[in-house]
């Protein structure tokens, strides 16, 4: 008798995939796609697609997606949400979509406590687009629009997304996870599903960041991106629980 | 000396950009147009321009930005593409009231939904009505010679009017060919130092723009606009002969291609023209003569020119790469013919909507337009008056 040990989930079309050798969609696509079987809401749930890299999302998930203009997901899924409150309901964004045009929206969203999760993949730049500043470049880091680096008396600071939400009470779940290793892939995994579940359970808004390698637009190997996030990025941002209203512990910073 | 290089569009007009040398330059980045300004960002970085670059978090801000620089007194510049456009919106009306000469490259892509990258012009289309000039491109060379003159025609003291350079995305962004540049001598000598006479920077004449204007003054005001717009051809026609004494290459409203040699025109702008050019060649050799009547400047719109250039024709097709939902067909369709009513002898006039989302155009396309042209002198009537080029249905 043979035992299965893998098997593509079902929420995830068998395609080809578009993303760069090294980036992080596909796996966080895959985490969420495992989650949505896991959960046995694939036909309840309703996904919303940025604009970014992952703009064809709908591409891979096997479940129903909206496309909406840049950074408006929040507010198209409080749309869908308000309408449909018995579905699950998530945002799928990029930093370059939910940080900076889309800052308001998601503000907002938080704001008023709608209760749709957010799976924010936070790769420190502008990947679709050729690798341009994004607010959540490192100061230092070089991109396109920033050929010597990021300065932050010309260009400021990155922000710190669910930092910047948490003292928001409509906020209830935020936390920060990066794919760099098996370890915190798992802990990625297991984070957005304790958001899909925050919605599910307590009808509540959550956000999870995952920060992301973009080998191609840091313009460094895929090895070498796994590095430079243990380096740099993940020092800055910091992982772990933000906000979780549900056990009362707000990280101290 | 001129110097000859081999650019992609959006390469000439960060090139352009750079000789320019704006003392703002504010966007955000969208394809097509992203490369503009990455170029660009290269030259402030490498210090050879003096701009003030802002890296803002979206194009409604973009233009905001450079509302707030060219209020202050500032030569301001941005580029941006269909949903950048579309977000800019509220500002261009607000840049076109302030009366600030803003030039913005509009690299042409089709606006969602569906979500699409590639080239139509529905998105510049959709702000003809904002205030703001339009020049239309049709290859490199014609980016850089427009984006050039733009800066001089908006900032003529009798317009004081926002320009945007359109050109196609992609086909012309994206595409790399042979462009003469201007030494850069040459090019800030012509459009002169920017000297705007209500700058806010000058703190002893303090002054406010854009105040609340009710029904009080607010018709004035856009009767003023409106009056300088229409003052907007003269000026444009003058500074396309200026440019040619500098370059060799003059330019005027609409460009005029075997049109004497036909009473038969496609009107066209934008990339297609080219391709209708060379149709044209292809069919003179098989004894048929068409006419291309190329529309450059489409804000403000050039109808005594279009009167004048058609006088005697007897079929007209105009080509519109969007479509105006509802309308008696596209844009340029219904100002062409239009322009026409009153006209004893009208040409018979037929609408063809093409490319929409990138759709190809080929030389297959404009020949198919010809031989309708044919057939419409024949018979002497329009079959149908709208029809769509390259679609299936």
């Amino acid at each position: 008798m043979m035992r299965i040990v893998y098997t593509k989930p079902k929420s995830m079309k068998d395609v080809p995939t578009h993303y760069c050798p090294g980036c992080g969609h596909g796996i966080i696509h895959r985490l969420i796609c495992e989650i949505v079987d896991e959960l046995g809401i694939r036909e309840d749930l309703i996904g919303i697609c940025p604009v970014g890299c992952s703009v064809v999302a709908y591409n891979y998930f096997d479940f129903d997606m909206i496309e909406v203009a840049h950074g408006r997901a929040p507010a198209v899924a409080t749309g869908v949400k308000r309408s449909r409150p018995d579905k699950v309901v998530f945002t799928y964004q990029g930093d370059g979509d939910l940080a900076s045009i889309g800052m308001a929206e998601i503000i907002h969203a938080a704001a008023r406590g709608e209760a749709f999760t957010v799976v924010f993949v936070n790769n420190a730049i502008y990947g679709m687009t050729g690798g341009q500043m994004a607010p959540t470049t490192l100061l230092g880091q070089k991109t396109t629009t920033t050929p010597f680096g990021r300065d932050h008396k010309m260009e400021g600071y990155p922000i710190k997304i669910p930092e910047l939400l948490s003292s928001l009470p409509g906020a209830w779940y935020l936390e920060r996870v990066a794919v760099n290793s098996p370890g915190n892939i798992r802990k990625t995994k297991k984070a957005i599903k304790k958001a899909f579940l925050t919605q599910i359970e307590k009808n509540k808004f959550s956000l999870v960041e995952v920060l992301s390698p973009c080998p191609t637009s840091w313009r460094l190997s895929p090895v070498d991106a796994i590095k430079w996030m243990e380096e740099q990025m993940i020092p800055y941002y910091g992982l772990g629980t933000i906000k979780d209203e549900g056990i009362q512990v707000v990280r101290e910073k | 000396m001129a110097r000859i290089e081999a650019l992609t569009g959006d390469e000439v007009a960060a090139e352009a950009m750079r000789q320019i040398n704006p003392d703002v330059v504010a966007a955000y980045p969208i394809t097509p147009q992203t490369e503009i300004v990455q170029n660009f960002s290269q030259f402030v970085a490498d210090g050879k321009v003096d701009t003030e670059m802002i890296r803002v978090e979206s194009e409604h801000s973009a233009m905001s930005a450079c509302v707030g620089a060219a209020s202050a007194g500032a030569r301001a510049m941005t580029a941006t593409s269909a949903n950048g456009l579309a977000l800019m919106w509220e500002i261009l009306y607000i840049a076109a009231s302030y009366r600030l000469p803003i030039v913005m490259s509009v690299v042409n892509r089709a606006l969602s939904g569906p979500i699409n990258i590639h080239c139509d012009h529905s998105d510049s289309m959709g702000a003809r009505d904002s205030g703001w000039i339009q020049i239309y491109s049709e290859n490199c060379q014609e980016i850089y010679d427009n984006l050039i003159q733009a800066v001089k025609i908006g900032e003529n003291k009798k317009l004081l009017l926002p320009v945007m350079v359109c050109f196609d995305g992609f086909i012309i962004s994206h595409g790399t060919e042979r462009v003469e540049l201007l030494e850069d001598e040459v090019v800030r000598k012509f459009i002169g130092e920017f000297k705007p006479d209500y700058p806010l920077l000058d703190v002893d004449h303090p002054l406010t723009y854009g105040p609340l204007d009710l029904f009080d003054y607010y018709f004035e005001h856009k009767r003023q606009q409106i009056e300088a717009i229409d003052k907007a051809p003269d000026i444009i026609e003058q500074v396309g002969r200026d440019y040619g004494r500098i370059s060799g290459r003059t330019y005027g409203l609409l460009e005029e291609f075997n049109l004497e040699k036909s009473d038969l025109v496609i009107i066209v702008t934008g990339s297609t023209a080219g391709t209708a050019k060379a149709t044209i060649l292809e069919l003179k050799e098989q004894g048929i003569d068409v006419g291309i009547l190329k529309i450059r400047v489409f804000r403000p719109f050039p109808y005594q020119q279009i009167k004048e250039a058609l006088k005697g024709k007897v079929a007209v097709a105009v080509m519109d790469r969007s479509a105006s939902f509802g309308a008696l067909g596209g844009p340029i369709f219904t100002e062409v013919r239009s322009a026409l009513y009153e006209e004893d002898k009208k040409p018979l006039v037929v609408n063809y909507i093409y490319g929409l989302g990138g759709r190809e155009t080929t030389v297959e396309h404009i020949k198919k337009v010809a031989h309708d042209l044919l057939n419409i002198k024949k018979t002497g009537k329009v079959e149908n008056l709208v029809n769509y080029l390259g679609v299936r249905e």
